[in-house]
C-alpha cells in the first residue's frame, strides 16, 4: 500500500515535472508584439517615436520588457524554443555574439524595405538593424564643479579633479580611453589594444584612478551620482546626461573629447513564431520620420542617415553626430570587442575582485 | 469446542471483525496525513531538489566539445598529451570546424575552450572560416598556417579533455586550480586568480556580521525578555518594522544614509567631527553595516523567544544565594540563552553566506561575495559551468560548517522558542 502510494506520488511529481518543462507557446496572435529594452529615458523616447505611433497604425497591442542587455535572457528563449520576445534593443557586443552563436535572425533587408546603405554601421552586422548612435562620455555638475575637465586625460588626473569619479563596470570604452589619456591616438587605439602589451598598458593605466572609482551598471545611475555628489565626474550615456538636464532641471555639462561611439541594433530572436510582425515593426522604427520623432525625446544620432534632414535644427547640436562633436571621437569597433571581449572581460572582472 | 475460537473475536454492530475495522480506520487516517503532506513534498523535490541537483550536475557536466567537436575529441582519444596529435586528428579538425562554421555554432566551441585558453574564440572563429575553404590536405601544416595556436599543444589538451561529458575543470577553477596542456593540475595565474579570495571574503564578511548582529542583538533581547509586555510589545514592533519592509528599501536607505553627502557625513561635518566627508559606502564599511541591519531580527529573535522561556526565579535565586548581579546572570542566565545565539547566529551567517544585492548596491568591486560571481556567470558571461560549481561549493561549505557546528555545539541544542 505505501508502497503503491509513493509509486503514485512519484509519477505526479514526473508529470508535473514534464508540464513544467515543456515550452509554453506563445499566443500566436498576430494583434500584440513584444518588446524588449533598455527601460529609462531610453525606452520613454522609443515609446513615444515608435511604440504608441505603430500601436495606433498597425493596430496591435504592445506589450513592453525591460532588461539590462544579459545576452543570456535571449539564449535561454531561443534553446528552449519558447521566444517571447518578438524584438529587442541589443547593444553592440550582444549583437556581434548573438549573431555568431547563431541565436538571433539574420535580417533579411528586402523583407524590411529599406536600403541598407542609408543606415550608418549596417554592413557591420548581418543579425540586427542600427537604430540609434549613443556616445559614452564623461559627463559633470557645473553647479559643483565650474572648470569641468576638457580631455580624456583629466579623468585620470587626480592631481587636477581630486575625489570620486564614475565609470561603467565594464571593461568597453574604459580600456580604449586609458589608452588614449596614457598617450595614444584615437585613430590607433583599436592597434594597440589588439596587442596583449596594449592591454596591459591599459589596465595599468586604469591602476592609477581604481581606489577613486565608483563602478555603475545601470544607465540610470551616473545622473544620480551626480546629483547626490557622490562623483566629481562620471563616465555616462549622452541621452542621459540630456535627459536630466531637460527634464530634472540639472545643470550636467557632456565632455564630448574621445567620446565613445556605439549602436544599439534591434534584433530579433531566432525562431521567433511571429517574425513578419517583428519585421514590420523594425521597418517602422527604422523609417526617418519615426527615428528624427525620437530625437524629440532622447539626444541620440539616428541611425538612418535619411532622418537627419528631418531633425529639429535646434536638436541637432545635442546630437553626438554633431560636426563639433565628432572631431575626436572614438568609434567602437564591434569586430574587435567581438573577437575580445569575452577574454578581455574575464580579465576585467578579475582586476576589479583583486 | 474449536468453533468458540471465532465467536471470541470482538465484532462491530455489523459483524466485522474489530481488528479489521480499526485497521482501515488507522489506513484512512495515514492516506490523510499523506495527502495532507504530499503537495508540500511535490513543492521541494520541484522547487529545490530538482534545481539543486540539476546545478550540481551541471557543475560538472560539459558536453559542448563532444557535440561541437565530435570527430576532433575521438581522434584525440590515444593522443598521448606530448606532442603534437598526428595528421588524422588534424582532418578530423577540419572537418568538425567545416561543419561547425556551416552551422554557426564554432563560437560556442570557442567559447568553451576560451574559458581555459583566453583567446582561443577569435583563434577557433577565424580558423573556422578559413578552415571551411580547405579543400585537401595535408592538414597539418595547412592549420598550422592559418593559425600557430594548431602548433601547440595547449588547445589540444583542452580538445582531449572535451571527450568526456565529465570534467572537474570549473570545480578546480572555482578553487583557483587548472589543467596544464598535458591535463595535469596546476595553480591558476596569479592575475586571474580570485576565488579563494571571495570565499575567504565571503567568510570574513558573514562572519563580521553574525559577530555585530549578536553584539547588537543580544542585549536588546535581554531587554525585551525583562520589560513588562505592555512595553516590550512597543519596543518588538520597532524590531520588526524594518523586519517587513523590504530588503531593497532597506539598502537604498543605508545608501541615502551612508553616501559622501549623506544624512551621516553632513551630521559629523557639521558638528566639526570630520572635515572631508568619510568613505562610508561602497566599501566593506557599508557592506558590513547594511547587511548587520537587515540580518539583526534573524539573530534577535531566537534569543529572544529563548530568554522569555528562562524563568526570573533562576537569577532571584542565585542572587539570594550570594552571587552578584554579573555573576548571577553570567552562571546562570546566560548558559540558559545560548540555544538560542546558537540558532540566531547560525542563521544569520548562513543566510549572510548567499548575500548578493546588498553588497552589490552597497559594497565596492572588492566586496563582492560569492553570490555576485554566480550571478555574473549565470546573467552576462554565460558561463553556466562556473556558476554551478561555484555555487555547489558554497552549498558544500555551508554543509560543513553547519557540520562542525553540530559536532561543536550541537543542533539539538539549538531553539527557536
Amino acid at each position: 500500500m505505501k508502497k503503491s502510494l509513493m509509486m503514485a506520488g512519484a509519477l505526479t511529481a514526473a508529470s508535473m515535472a514534464v508540464a513544467l518543462m515543456v515550452p509554453v507557446t506563445p499566443v500566436m496572435a498576430g494583434d500584440q508584439l513584444s518588446i524588449t529594452s533598455w527601460g529609462g529615458a531610453y525606452q520613454m523616447s522609443q515609446r513615444k517615436a515608435y511604440f504608441e505611433p505603430y500601436a495606433k497604425q498597425a493596430g496591435v497591442k504592445i506589450t513592453e520588457e525591460e532588461y539590462n542587455g544579459e545576452i543570456a535572457k535571449i539564449r535561454a528563449m531561443v534553446e528552449s524554443k519558447s521566444v517571447s520576445w518578438d524584438a529587442v534593443d541589443v547593444d553592440t557586443p550582444t549583437a556581434v555574439q548573438g549573431c555568431a552563436e547563431g541565436i538571433l535572425e539574420t535580417i533579411d533587408w528586402s523583407k524590411l524595405g529599406l536600403d541598407r546603405s542609408k543606415f550608418t554601421g549596417a554592413d557591420l552586422m548581418d543579425c540586427a538593424v542600427p537604430t540609434i548612435l549613443y556616445a559614452t562620455v564623461i559627463a559633470y555638475d557645473k553647479d559643483k564643479l565650474a572648470n569641468g575637465p576638457t580631455t580624456i586625460a583629466d579623468v585620470f588626473d587626480l592631481q587636477k579633479f581630486p575625489g570620486k569619479r564614475g565609470l561603467q563596470k565594464n571593461p568597453f570604452v574604459n580600456l580604449e580611453w586609458a589608452l588614449i589619456a596614457d598617450g595614444v591616438a584615437v585613430k590607433d587605439v583599436y592597434k594597440v589594444l589588439n596587442t596583449p602589451e596594449g592591454v596591459d598598458r591599459a589596465f595599468k593605466k586604469l591602476d592609477t584612478i581604481k581606489k577613486d572609482v565608483i563602478w555603475w551598471e545601470a544607465g540610470a545611475q551616473p545622473p544620480q551620482m551626480l546629483a547626490d555628489g557622490n562623483v566629481v565626474m562620471t563616465s555616462a550615456w549622452n541621452g542621459r546626461i540630456y535627459d536630466a538636464d531637460k527634464n530634472s532641471g540639472k545643470h550636467f555639462a557632456i565632455m564630448w573629447d574621445a567620446q565613445g561611439l556605439d549602436w544599439d541594433w534591434w534584433a530579433i530572436p531566432k525562431g521567433n513564431p511571429r517574425l513578419d510582425d517583428a519585421y514590420k515593426f523594425i521597418a517602422f522604427a527604422s523609417s526617418p520620420e519615426a527615428q528624427a520623432d525620437q530625437t524629440h525625446y532622447i539626444s541620440y544620432g539616428p541611425a538612418n542617415k535619411d532622418a537627419i534632414p528631418h531633425v529639429d535644427p535646434a536638436i541637432l547640436p545635442n546630437l553626438p553626430t554633431a560636426t563639433d562633436h565628432m572631431s575626436n571621437a572614438l568609434l567602437v569597433d564591434p569586430q574587435f570587442w567581438g573577437d575580445k571581449g569575452e577574454e578581455l572581460r574575464q580579465r576585467f572582472t578579475a582586476w576589479l575582485a583583486k | 469446542m474449536t468453533s468458540v475460537t471465532v465467536d471470541q473475536i470482538p465484532r462491530t454492530a455489523d459483524g466485522v471483525p474489530l481488528k479489521v475495522k480499526l485497521e482501515r480506520a488507522e489506513r484512512r487516517r495515514k492516506l490523510k496525513a499523506v495527502g495532507l503532506v504530499l503537495p508540500l513534498f511535490l513543492f521541494i523535490c520541484l522547487a529545490f531538489v530538482f534545481p539543486i541537483g540539476v546545478m550540481l550536475f551541471n557543475g560538472v557536466h560539459d558536453d559542448t566539445l563532444l557535440t561541437l567537436m565530435p570527430k576532433t575529441t575521438a581522434a584525440l582519444r590515444d593522443w598521448d598529451g606530448k606532442d603534437l596529435p598526428d595528421e588524422a586528428a588534424y582532418a578530423a579538425l577540419v572537418e568538425d570546424l567545416k561543419v561547425a562554421w556551416k552551422e554557426k555554432n564554432a563560437a560556442e566551441a570557442g567559447k568553451r575552450i576560451n574559458y581555459e585558453i583566453p583567446g582561443a574564440r577569435s583563434d577557433m572563429l577565424s580558423s573556422a572560416r578559413k578552415a571551411s575553404k580547405l579543400t585537401a590536405g595535408p592538414y597539418k601544416p595547412a592549420m598550422i598556417e592559418i593559425n600557430p595556436v594548431w602548433g601547440q599543444p595547449d588547445i589540444w589538451g583542452v580538445l582531449k579533455r572535451g571527450g568526456s561529458a565529465y570534467t572537474f575543470y570549473y570545480l578546480l577553477r572555482s578553487l583557483d586550480f587548472q589543467y596544464n596542456a598535458a591535463s595535469q593540475v596546476m595553480a591558476t595565474p596569479a592575475d586571474t586568480a580570485i576565488f579563494r579570495d571571495i570565499f575567504l571574503r565571503t567568510l570574513v564578511i558573514s562572519f563580521a556580521v553574525t559577530a555585530a548582529t549578536l553584539l547588537l542583538g543580544y542585549p536588546v533581547a535581554y531587554l525585551l525578555a525583562m520589560l513588562p509586555l505592555r512595553i516590550s510589545n512597543l519596543l518588538m514592533i520597532m524590531v520588526l518594522l524594518p523586519f517587513w519592509t523590504s530588503l531593497l528599501v532597506r539598502t537604498t536607505a543605508w545608501v541615502v544614509l551612508l553616501q559622501q553627502h549623506g544624512v551621516v557625513n553632513d551630521l559629523l561635518m557639521t558638528l566639526h567631527i570630520i572635515s572631508q566627508p568619510a568613505d562610508l559606502i561602497f566599501n566593506r564599511i557599508g557592506t558590513v553595516v547594511a547587511m548587520t541591519h537587515i540580518q539583526l531580527p534573524f539573530t534577535l529573535l531566537p534569543i529572544y523567544s529563548v530568554m522569555k522561556t528562562i524563568p526570573p526565579s533562576h537569577v532571584r535565586a542565585a542572587r539570594s544565594l550570594g552571587a552578584g548581579p554579573f555573576y548571577a546572570f553570567w552562571r546562570v542566565y546566560f548558559p540558559q540563552s545560548v540555544p538560542g545565539i546558537g540558532a540566531g547566529c547560525l542563521l544569520t551567517f548562513i543566510l549572510c553566506l548567499g548575500y548578493y544585492i546588498t553588497p552589490a548596491l552597497v559594497g565596492g568591486p572588492t566586496d563582492q561575495m560569492i553570490s555576485y560571481f554566480v550571478a555574473r556567470y549565470t546573467n552576462q558571461e554565460l558561463n553556466w559551468g562556473m556558476a554551478s560549481a561555484l555555487g555547489a561549493i558554497l552549498l558544500a561549505a555551508t554543509l560543513i560548517l553547519y557540520y562542525v557546528y553540530n559536532k561543536l555545539i550541537g543542533v539539538d541544542r539549538i531553539k527557536l522558542g
